[in-house]
Protein backbone atom coordinates (compact mmCIF):
# COMPACT_ATOMS: atom_id res chain seq x y z
CA UNK A 1 0.00 0.00 0.00
CA UNK A 2 1.74 3.54 -1.00
CA UNK A 3 1.86 5.92 2.15
CA UNK A 4 0.34 9.13 0.91
CA UNK A 5 3.69 11.57 -0.10
CA UNK A 6 2.85 14.04 2.48
CA UNK A 7 2.55 11.39 6.01
CA UNK A 8 6.31 10.66 4.71
CA UNK A 9 7.27 14.07 4.92
CA UNK A 10 5.27 14.31 7.98
CA UNK A 11 7.21 11.29 9.17
CA UNK A 12 10.62 12.65 8.76
CA UNK A 13 10.50 15.49 11.36
CA UNK A 14 8.53 13.22 13.84
CA UNK A 15 11.44 10.61 13.43
CA UNK A 16 13.54 13.11 13.66
CA UNK A 17 12.10 14.76 17.17
CA UNK A 18 12.27 11.08 18.44
CA UNK A 19 15.88 10.53 17.23
CA UNK A 20 17.28 13.78 18.96
CA UNK A 21 15.03 13.18 22.23
CA UNK A 22 16.51 9.64 22.53
CA UNK A 23 19.93 11.43 22.48
CA UNK A 24 19.44 13.92 25.31
CA UNK A 25 18.93 17.34 23.86
CA UNK A 26 15.96 17.61 26.29
CA UNK A 27 16.54 15.38 29.11
CA UNK A 28 20.16 16.71 29.34
CA UNK A 29 18.93 20.35 30.06
CA UNK A 30 16.11 19.48 32.35
CA UNK A 31 18.14 17.44 34.63
CA UNK A 32 20.46 20.31 34.55
CA UNK A 33 17.69 23.00 35.60
CA UNK A 34 16.46 20.36 38.30
CA UNK A 35 20.39 20.39 39.63
CA UNK A 36 19.73 24.49 39.51
CA UNK A 37 17.03 24.87 41.28
CA UNK A 38 18.07 22.19 44.01
CA UNK A 39 20.88 24.51 44.31
CA UNK A 40 19.05 27.40 44.80
CA UNK A 41 17.01 25.59 47.64
CA UNK A 42 20.73 24.95 49.42
CA UNK A 43 21.29 28.84 49.25
CA UNK A 44 18.40 29.70 50.12
CA UNK A 45 18.13 27.11 53.28
CA UNK A 46 22.14 28.70 54.32
CA UNK A 47 20.37 32.27 53.54
CA UNK A 48 17.65 31.75 55.83
CA UNK A 49 19.88 30.55 58.24
CA UNK A 50 21.96 34.05 58.31
CA UNK A 51 19.39 35.53 58.63
CA UNK A 52 18.60 33.49 62.02
CA UNK A 53 21.84 34.18 63.36
CA UNK A 54 21.61 38.07 63.53
CA UNK A 55 18.25 37.54 65.97
CA UNK A 56 20.60 34.59 68.09
CA UNK A 57 23.13 37.30 68.59
CA UNK A 58 20.57 39.98 69.41
CA UNK A 59 19.08 38.06 71.86
CA UNK A 60 22.24 36.55 73.81
CA UNK A 61 23.15 40.42 73.66
CA UNK A 62 19.78 41.78 74.89
CA UNK A 63 19.95 39.00 78.39
CA UNK A 64 22.87 41.23 78.92
CA UNK A 65 25.87 37.96 78.32
CA UNK A 66 29.50 38.55 78.15
CA UNK A 67 30.20 36.00 75.50
CA UNK A 68 32.04 39.07 73.51
CA UNK A 69 34.84 36.79 71.77
CA UNK A 70 31.90 34.40 70.55
CA UNK A 71 29.69 36.55 69.65
CA UNK A 72 32.15 38.34 67.13
CA UNK A 73 33.33 35.31 65.93
CA UNK A 74 29.71 34.03 64.97
CA UNK A 75 29.12 37.87 63.28
CA UNK A 76 32.37 37.95 61.50
CA UNK A 77 31.43 34.06 60.00
CA UNK A 78 28.45 35.42 59.15
CA UNK A 79 29.52 38.01 57.03
CA UNK A 80 31.71 36.02 55.34
CA UNK A 81 29.58 33.43 54.51
CA UNK A 82 27.04 35.40 53.25
CA UNK A 83 29.32 36.96 50.98
CA UNK A 84 30.74 33.96 49.62
CA UNK A 85 27.54 32.93 46.86
CA UNK A 86 27.90 31.30 44.06
CA UNK A 87 26.17 31.28 40.48
CA UNK A 88 24.46 28.18 39.51
CA UNK A 89 26.60 28.13 36.16
CA UNK A 90 29.80 27.98 38.27
CA UNK A 91 28.50 24.81 39.73
CA UNK A 92 30.67 22.52 37.65
CA UNK A 93 33.72 24.32 39.29
CA UNK A 94 34.64 22.68 42.52
CA UNK A 95 37.22 25.12 43.77
CA UNK A 96 33.96 27.53 43.84
CA UNK A 97 31.52 24.95 45.43
CA UNK A 98 34.53 23.89 47.97
CA UNK A 99 35.18 27.83 48.83
CA UNK A 100 31.57 28.23 49.90
CA UNK A 101 30.69 25.17 51.67
CA UNK A 102 34.33 26.21 54.08
CA UNK A 103 33.00 28.93 54.77
CA UNK A 104 29.18 27.77 55.23
CA UNK A 105 30.76 25.06 57.42
CA UNK A 106 32.54 27.55 59.75
CA UNK A 107 29.86 29.70 59.85
CA UNK A 108 27.85 26.07 61.04
CA UNK A 109 30.89 25.76 63.91
CA UNK A 110 30.59 29.29 64.90
CA UNK A 111 26.86 28.79 65.71
CA UNK A 112 27.78 25.36 67.75
CA UNK A 113 30.45 27.16 69.67
CA UNK A 114 27.64 30.03 70.77
CA UNK A 115 24.76 27.57 71.41
CA UNK A 116 27.57 25.68 73.62
CA UNK A 117 28.32 29.11 75.46
CA UNK A 118 24.55 29.68 75.88
CA UNK A 119 23.92 26.04 78.06
CA UNK A 120 26.21 27.97 81.09
CA UNK A 121 22.85 30.70 81.18
CA UNK A 122 20.11 28.74 82.29
CA UNK A 123 17.75 31.66 82.40
CA UNK A 124 18.72 32.21 78.70
CA UNK A 125 17.99 28.70 77.80
CA UNK A 126 14.38 28.91 79.27
CA UNK A 127 14.02 32.20 77.86
CA UNK A 128 10.93 31.65 75.64
CA UNK A 129 11.88 33.84 73.05
CA UNK A 130 15.39 32.05 72.68
CA UNK A 131 13.69 28.56 72.69
CA UNK A 132 11.67 29.58 69.39
CA UNK A 133 15.17 30.56 67.78
CA UNK A 134 16.78 27.82 68.68
CA UNK A 135 13.49 25.95 67.29
CA UNK A 136 13.99 27.60 64.13
CA UNK A 137 17.77 27.25 64.11
CA UNK A 138 17.08 23.51 64.29
CA UNK A 139 14.43 23.41 61.71
CA UNK A 140 17.19 25.48 59.53
CA UNK A 141 19.84 23.12 59.71
CA UNK A 142 17.33 20.49 59.11
CA UNK A 143 16.11 21.82 55.84
CA UNK A 144 19.89 22.35 54.89
CA UNK A 145 20.61 18.78 55.69
CA UNK A 146 17.46 17.68 53.02
CA UNK A 147 17.86 20.55 50.68
CA UNK A 148 21.68 19.13 50.58
CA UNK A 149 20.95 15.58 49.98
CA UNK A 150 18.24 16.94 47.10
CA UNK A 151 20.76 18.53 45.52
CA UNK A 152 23.33 15.75 45.91
CA UNK A 153 20.21 13.84 44.38
CA UNK A 154 20.12 16.10 41.47
CA UNK A 155 23.64 16.36 40.57
CA UNK A 156 24.17 12.46 40.31
CA UNK A 157 21.07 12.17 38.23
CA UNK A 158 22.64 14.87 36.00
CA UNK A 159 26.45 13.37 36.14
CA UNK A 160 25.24 9.78 35.42
CA UNK A 161 22.91 10.78 32.91
CA UNK A 162 25.68 13.13 30.81
CA UNK A 163 28.08 10.24 30.79
CA UNK A 164 25.55 7.26 30.49
CA UNK A 165 24.30 6.39 26.55
CA UNK A 166 22.43 7.61 25.10
CA UNK A 167 22.10 10.99 26.66
CA UNK A 168 25.32 11.44 26.09
CA UNK A 169 25.69 11.71 22.43
CA UNK A 170 23.41 14.77 23.12
CA UNK A 171 25.26 16.02 26.22
CA UNK A 172 28.63 16.23 24.49
CA UNK A 173 27.56 17.37 21.13
CA UNK A 174 24.71 19.94 21.73
CA UNK A 175 25.19 21.24 25.29
CA UNK A 176 28.71 20.39 26.01
CA UNK A 177 28.00 19.43 29.41
CA UNK A 178 30.28 19.78 32.11
CA UNK A 179 29.61 17.26 35.37
CA UNK A 180 28.36 18.96 38.62
CA UNK A 181 29.70 19.42 41.65
CA UNK A 182 28.20 17.66 44.89
CA UNK A 183 28.03 19.02 47.45
CA UNK A 184 30.48 17.45 50.60
CA UNK A 185 30.94 17.89 54.06
CA UNK A 186 35.01 19.51 53.80
CA UNK A 187 35.48 19.38 57.16
CA UNK A 188 34.73 16.63 59.83
CA UNK A 189 30.89 17.38 61.31
CA UNK A 190 30.61 20.44 59.08
CA UNK A 191 27.30 18.94 57.99
CA UNK A 192 26.05 17.97 61.59
CA UNK A 193 23.51 20.10 62.49
CA UNK A 194 24.88 22.42 65.69
CA UNK A 195 23.80 20.39 68.87
CA UNK A 196 20.07 22.07 69.96
CA UNK A 197 18.79 20.85 72.85
CA UNK A 198 15.58 22.16 74.02
CA UNK A 199 16.42 21.60 77.77
CA UNK A 200 13.47 19.75 78.61
CA UNK B 1 31.14 -28.80 37.57
CA UNK B 2 31.44 -30.00 33.93
CA UNK B 3 33.74 -33.45 34.60
CA UNK B 4 34.66 -32.69 30.59
CA UNK B 5 38.54 -32.43 30.59
CA UNK B 6 39.74 -29.56 28.86
CA UNK B 7 41.55 -31.19 25.97
CA UNK B 8 38.48 -33.09 24.70
CA UNK B 9 37.57 -33.80 21.23
CA UNK B 10 36.61 -31.08 19.05
CA UNK B 11 32.86 -32.31 19.30
CA UNK B 12 32.94 -32.34 23.32
CA UNK B 13 34.31 -29.04 23.00
CA UNK B 14 31.59 -27.71 20.87
CA UNK B 15 29.08 -29.15 23.65
CA UNK B 16 30.55 -28.44 26.71
CA UNK B 17 30.43 -24.41 25.31
CA UNK B 18 26.57 -24.95 24.02
CA UNK B 19 26.23 -26.43 28.00
CA UNK B 20 28.77 -23.52 29.26
CA UNK B 21 26.24 -21.06 27.34
CA UNK B 22 23.18 -22.49 28.26
CA UNK B 23 24.37 -22.20 31.95
CA UNK B 24 25.42 -18.86 31.59
CA UNK B 25 21.78 -17.84 31.02
CA UNK B 26 20.08 -18.72 34.48
CA UNK B 27 23.80 -17.79 35.91
CA UNK B 28 23.20 -14.30 34.13
CA UNK B 29 19.80 -14.36 35.72
CA UNK B 30 21.32 -14.97 39.02
CA UNK B 31 24.05 -12.60 38.87
CA UNK B 32 21.01 -9.77 37.85
CA UNK B 33 18.82 -11.28 40.60
CA UNK B 34 22.06 -10.65 43.67
CA UNK B 35 22.82 -7.49 42.41
CA UNK B 36 19.26 -5.98 42.37
CA UNK B 37 19.29 -7.75 46.34
CA UNK B 38 22.50 -6.07 46.44
CA UNK B 39 21.07 -2.62 45.65
CA UNK B 40 17.56 -3.17 47.01
CA UNK B 41 18.66 -1.63 50.58
CA UNK B 42 20.41 1.03 49.12
CA UNK B 43 17.57 2.33 47.13
CA UNK B 44 14.96 1.99 50.14
CA UNK B 45 16.92 1.69 52.71
CA UNK B 46 14.34 2.72 55.46
CA UNK B 47 11.15 0.79 55.42
CA UNK B 48 7.98 2.79 56.47
CA UNK B 49 4.86 1.58 57.79
CA UNK B 50 1.79 1.06 55.37
CA UNK B 51 0.09 3.96 54.82
CA UNK B 52 -3.93 4.15 55.37
CA UNK B 53 -6.39 6.80 54.35
CA UNK B 54 -7.74 7.00 58.09
CA UNK B 55 -4.93 9.28 58.75
CA UNK B 56 -3.71 7.58 62.15
CA UNK B 57 -1.28 4.84 60.99
CA UNK B 58 -0.64 3.61 64.47
CA UNK B 59 2.83 1.05 63.77
CA UNK B 60 3.39 1.41 67.67
CA UNK B 61 0.01 0.57 68.94
CA UNK B 62 -0.24 3.26 71.27
CA UNK B 63 -3.95 4.13 71.31
CA UNK B 64 -6.32 1.42 71.49
CA UNK B 65 -9.06 0.85 68.78
CA UNK B 66 -11.92 3.69 69.96
CA UNK B 67 -9.05 6.20 71.01
CA UNK B 68 -7.75 5.54 67.20
CA UNK B 69 -11.22 5.79 65.70
CA UNK B 70 -12.44 9.08 67.25
CA UNK B 71 -8.77 10.63 66.40
CA UNK B 72 -9.20 9.57 62.81
CA UNK B 73 -12.57 11.08 62.78
CA UNK B 74 -11.42 14.27 63.90
CA UNK B 75 -8.16 14.03 61.36
CA UNK B 76 -11.06 13.60 58.50
CA UNK B 77 -13.12 16.43 59.58
CA UNK B 78 -10.19 18.93 60.26
CA UNK B 79 -9.06 17.86 56.42
CA UNK B 80 -12.76 18.09 55.16
CA UNK B 81 -13.00 21.88 57.22
CA UNK B 82 -9.30 22.91 55.91
CA UNK B 83 -8.16 21.19 53.09
CA UNK B 84 -4.99 20.33 54.90
CA UNK B 85 -4.25 17.18 55.41
CA UNK B 86 -2.62 16.77 59.05
CA UNK B 87 -1.97 12.32 59.79
CA UNK B 88 -0.53 11.26 62.76
CA UNK B 89 2.31 7.93 63.06
CA UNK B 90 3.13 6.68 65.39
CA UNK B 91 6.80 4.60 64.84
CA UNK B 92 8.13 1.54 66.59
CA UNK B 93 11.54 2.12 65.02
CA UNK B 94 13.61 4.75 63.71
CA UNK B 95 15.99 2.24 62.63
CA UNK B 96 18.47 4.50 63.69
CA UNK B 97 17.71 7.78 61.96
CA UNK B 98 17.09 10.95 63.59
CA UNK B 99 13.17 11.62 63.34
CA UNK B 100 14.00 14.46 61.14
CA UNK B 101 15.51 13.02 58.81
CA UNK B 102 13.42 9.65 59.28
CA UNK B 103 9.97 12.64 59.26
CA UNK B 104 10.97 13.93 55.86
CA UNK B 105 11.13 10.76 53.98
CA UNK B 106 8.12 9.30 55.71
CA UNK B 107 6.16 12.50 54.42
CA UNK B 108 7.36 11.80 50.98
CA UNK B 109 7.15 8.45 51.06
CA UNK B 110 3.21 8.61 52.32
CA UNK B 111 2.85 11.58 49.68
CA UNK B 112 1.28 13.36 52.62
CA UNK B 113 -0.84 16.86 51.55
CA UNK B 114 -2.36 17.66 48.12
CA UNK B 115 -0.71 19.36 44.96
CA UNK B 116 0.11 22.93 47.31
CA UNK B 117 1.98 20.50 49.34
CA UNK B 118 0.03 21.27 52.41
CA UNK B 119 0.57 18.46 54.74
CA UNK B 120 1.50 17.84 57.97
CA UNK B 121 2.42 14.92 60.09
CA UNK B 122 3.06 14.11 63.75
CA UNK B 123 5.26 11.42 64.71
CA UNK B 124 5.68 9.52 67.39
CA UNK B 125 8.68 7.21 67.96
CA UNK B 126 7.94 5.91 71.58
CA UNK B 127 10.85 3.24 71.00
CA UNK B 128 13.48 6.43 71.23
CA UNK B 129 11.19 8.91 73.05
CA UNK B 130 11.18 11.41 70.40
CA UNK B 131 7.84 13.20 68.89
CA UNK B 132 8.28 15.37 65.70
CA UNK B 133 5.91 17.49 64.12
CA UNK B 134 7.18 17.04 60.02
CA UNK B 135 5.66 20.25 58.02
CA UNK B 136 5.16 20.54 54.19
CA UNK B 137 6.59 22.77 52.15
CA UNK B 138 2.63 24.11 51.64
CA UNK B 139 2.05 24.90 55.32
CA UNK B 140 5.97 26.41 56.42
CA UNK B 141 4.08 29.37 56.81
CA UNK B 142 1.74 28.57 59.32
CA UNK B 143 2.87 25.63 61.51
CA UNK B 144 6.51 27.54 61.89
CA UNK B 145 9.00 25.72 63.24
CA UNK B 146 8.45 27.83 66.22
CA UNK B 147 5.02 27.09 66.64
CA UNK B 148 5.45 23.50 66.21
CA UNK B 149 8.14 23.49 68.26
CA UNK B 150 5.79 25.22 71.12
CA UNK B 151 3.39 22.65 70.97
CA UNK B 152 5.39 19.91 71.45
CA UNK B 153 6.58 21.52 74.35
CA UNK B 154 3.48 22.59 76.02
CA UNK B 155 1.23 20.51 74.56
CA UNK B 156 3.07 16.49 73.77
CA UNK B 157 5.74 16.54 75.85
CA UNK B 158 4.92 17.09 79.41
CA UNK B 159 1.49 14.62 79.12
CA UNK B 160 4.05 12.03 77.56
CA UNK B 161 5.94 12.32 80.43
CA UNK B 162 3.10 11.58 82.91
CA UNK B 163 2.82 8.49 80.56
CA UNK B 164 -0.45 9.65 78.76
CA UNK B 165 0.47 8.79 75.36
CA UNK B 166 -3.16 9.32 73.74
CA UNK B 167 -3.91 12.74 75.63
CA UNK B 168 -0.67 14.11 74.11
CA UNK B 169 -0.89 12.61 70.74
CA UNK B 170 -4.39 14.04 71.04
CA UNK B 171 -3.51 17.41 72.61
CA UNK B 172 -1.13 18.42 70.02
CA UNK B 173 -3.27 17.39 67.03
CA UNK B 174 -6.24 19.63 68.99
CA UNK B 175 -3.64 22.10 68.62
CA UNK B 176 -2.51 21.93 65.02
CA UNK B 177 -5.79 21.82 64.14
CA UNK B 178 -6.45 25.00 65.63
CA UNK B 179 -3.55 26.20 63.76
CA UNK B 180 -4.64 24.55 60.37
CA UNK B 181 -8.41 25.61 60.48
CA UNK B 182 -9.65 28.45 57.94
CA UNK B 183 -12.52 30.15 58.17
CA UNK B 184 -15.15 28.15 56.35
CA UNK B 185 -15.78 30.39 53.23
CA UNK B 186 -11.97 30.90 52.97
CA UNK B 187 -11.79 26.73 52.71
CA UNK B 188 -14.35 26.59 50.27
CA UNK B 189 -12.70 29.59 48.24
CA UNK B 190 -9.43 27.44 48.49
CA UNK B 191 -11.05 23.90 47.43
CA UNK B 192 -12.61 25.48 44.11
CA UNK B 193 -9.22 27.19 43.29
CA UNK B 194 -7.11 24.05 43.82
CA UNK B 195 -9.53 22.17 41.52
CA UNK B 196 -9.42 24.87 38.72
CA UNK B 197 -5.67 25.31 38.72
CA UNK B 198 -3.96 23.71 36.36
CA UNK B 199 -1.79 20.87 37.80
CA UNK B 200 1.34 22.63 39.34
CA UNK B 201 4.51 21.79 36.98
CA UNK B 202 7.21 19.55 39.38
CA UNK B 203 10.23 20.85 36.54
CA UNK B 204 11.42 22.43 33.23
CA UNK B 205 10.14 19.27 31.50
CA UNK B 206 6.49 20.20 30.93
CA UNK B 207 7.18 23.47 29.69
CA UNK B 208 9.27 21.45 26.98
CA UNK B 209 6.99 18.48 26.67
CA UNK B 210 4.16 21.28 26.12
CA UNK B 211 5.96 22.94 23.63
CA UNK B 212 6.33 19.44 21.46
CA UNK B 213 2.67 18.90 22.10
CA UNK B 214 1.96 22.17 19.95
CA UNK B 215 4.37 22.09 17.14
CA UNK B 216 3.50 18.88 16.83
CA UNK B 217 -0.57 19.53 16.55
CA UNK B 218 0.33 22.71 14.57
CA UNK B 219 2.03 20.53 12.00
CA UNK B 220 0.19 17.09 11.78
CA UNK B 221 -3.20 18.44 12.98
CA UNK B 222 -3.89 22.27 11.98
CA UNK B 223 -1.86 22.13 8.66
CA UNK B 224 -2.91 19.23 7.28
CA UNK B 225 -6.81 20.12 8.06
CA UNK B 226 -5.38 23.52 6.93
CA UNK B 227 -4.54 21.94 3.56
CA UNK B 228 -6.99 19.87 3.29
CA UNK B 229 -10.06 22.16 2.96
CA UNK B 230 -8.06 24.66 1.06
CA UNK B 231 -7.39 21.90 -2.01
CA UNK B 232 -10.52 20.32 -1.31
CA UNK B 233 -8.92 17.01 -1.00
CA UNK B 234 -10.37 14.01 0.43
CA UNK B 235 -8.48 11.39 2.87
CA UNK B 236 -9.74 8.42 4.18
CA UNK B 237 -11.18 8.70 7.79
CA UNK B 238 -8.53 7.70 10.08
CA UNK B 239 -6.07 9.15 8.11
CA UNK B 240 -3.19 11.61 9.40
CA UNK B 241 -5.85 14.26 11.11
CA UNK B 242 -7.48 12.40 13.46
CA UNK B 243 -5.45 10.47 15.62
CA UNK B 244 -2.86 12.94 17.29
CA UNK B 245 -6.14 14.71 18.37
CA UNK B 246 -7.71 11.39 20.13
CA UNK B 247 -4.08 11.25 21.42
CA UNK B 248 -2.94 14.43 22.74
CA UNK B 249 -6.08 16.44 23.03
CA UNK B 250 -6.97 15.57 26.66
CA UNK B 251 -3.38 15.94 27.81
CA UNK B 252 -2.76 18.99 26.66
CA UNK B 253 -5.94 20.70 27.49
CA UNK B 254 -5.41 20.10 31.30
CA UNK B 255 -1.35 21.15 30.96
CA UNK B 256 -1.05 17.94 33.55
CA UNK B 257 2.08 16.47 31.04
CA UNK B 258 4.72 17.42 33.90
CA UNK B 259 4.05 15.95 37.07
CA UNK B 260 3.58 12.08 36.95
CA UNK B 261 1.18 10.09 38.75
CA UNK B 262 -0.61 11.54 41.48
CA UNK B 263 -4.47 11.01 39.43
CA UNK B 264 -5.16 9.41 42.40
CA UNK B 265 -4.39 12.03 45.13
CA UNK B 266 -8.22 12.35 45.64
CA UNK B 267 -7.73 15.81 47.03
CA UNK B 268 -11.03 18.02 47.03
CA UNK B 269 -13.89 15.53 46.95
CA UNK B 270 -14.34 11.91 46.95
CA UNK B 271 -13.86 11.06 50.35
CA UNK B 272 -14.37 7.93 51.14
CA UNK B 273 -10.80 8.05 53.59
CA UNK B 274 -9.68 11.11 54.70
CA UNK B 275 -8.03 12.02 51.31
CA UNK B 276 -4.44 12.73 53.25
CA UNK B 277 -2.28 11.34 50.42
CA UNK B 278 -1.81 13.53 47.26
CA UNK B 279 1.31 15.39 47.67
CA UNK B 280 4.45 14.79 49.43
CA UNK B 281 6.73 17.78 49.21
CA UNK B 282 8.29 17.81 52.97
CA UNK B 283 12.31 19.98 53.13
CA UNK B 284 12.66 19.81 56.47
CA UNK B 285 10.45 21.91 58.04
CA UNK B 286 9.09 21.93 61.70
CA UNK B 287 10.35 20.97 64.97
CA UNK B 288 11.48 18.15 67.45
CA UNK B 289 11.26 17.19 70.91
CA UNK B 290 11.92 14.28 72.88
CA UNK B 291 10.67 13.15 76.70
Amino acid sequence: MPVPRHLRIALLPLTAAFALSACGINSVPTAEEAAKAKWADVQAQYQRRANLIDNIVATVKAAGKQEQDTLTRVTEARAKATSVQINADDLSDPAKVAQYQAAQAQLGQGIGRLLATVEAYPDLKTNENFLQLQSQLEGTENRIAVAIRDYNGAVQDYNTRIRTFPDAIGAKLIHGAKPMTPFQAVTPGAEEAPKVDFGN
Amino acid sequence: MHSSPPFGLSLSKARVSASARRATIPLLFLLLALLLLALAPAAGAQSFPKFNDSGVIDAANLLDPAQEQALSQKLIAQKRASGRALVVATIPDLQGYDIADYGYRLGRAWGIGDKQDQGALLIVAPADRKVRIEVGYGLEGILTDALSSQIIRRDITPRFKAGDMAGGINAGVDSLSSLLALPPDEARAQAAKAEADARRQDDGGGAIIAFWIVLFVVFFVALPLLSRMRGGRRYRSGGIGSPPIIIWGPGSGSGGWGSGGGWGGSDGGGFSGGGFSGGGGFGGGGASGDW
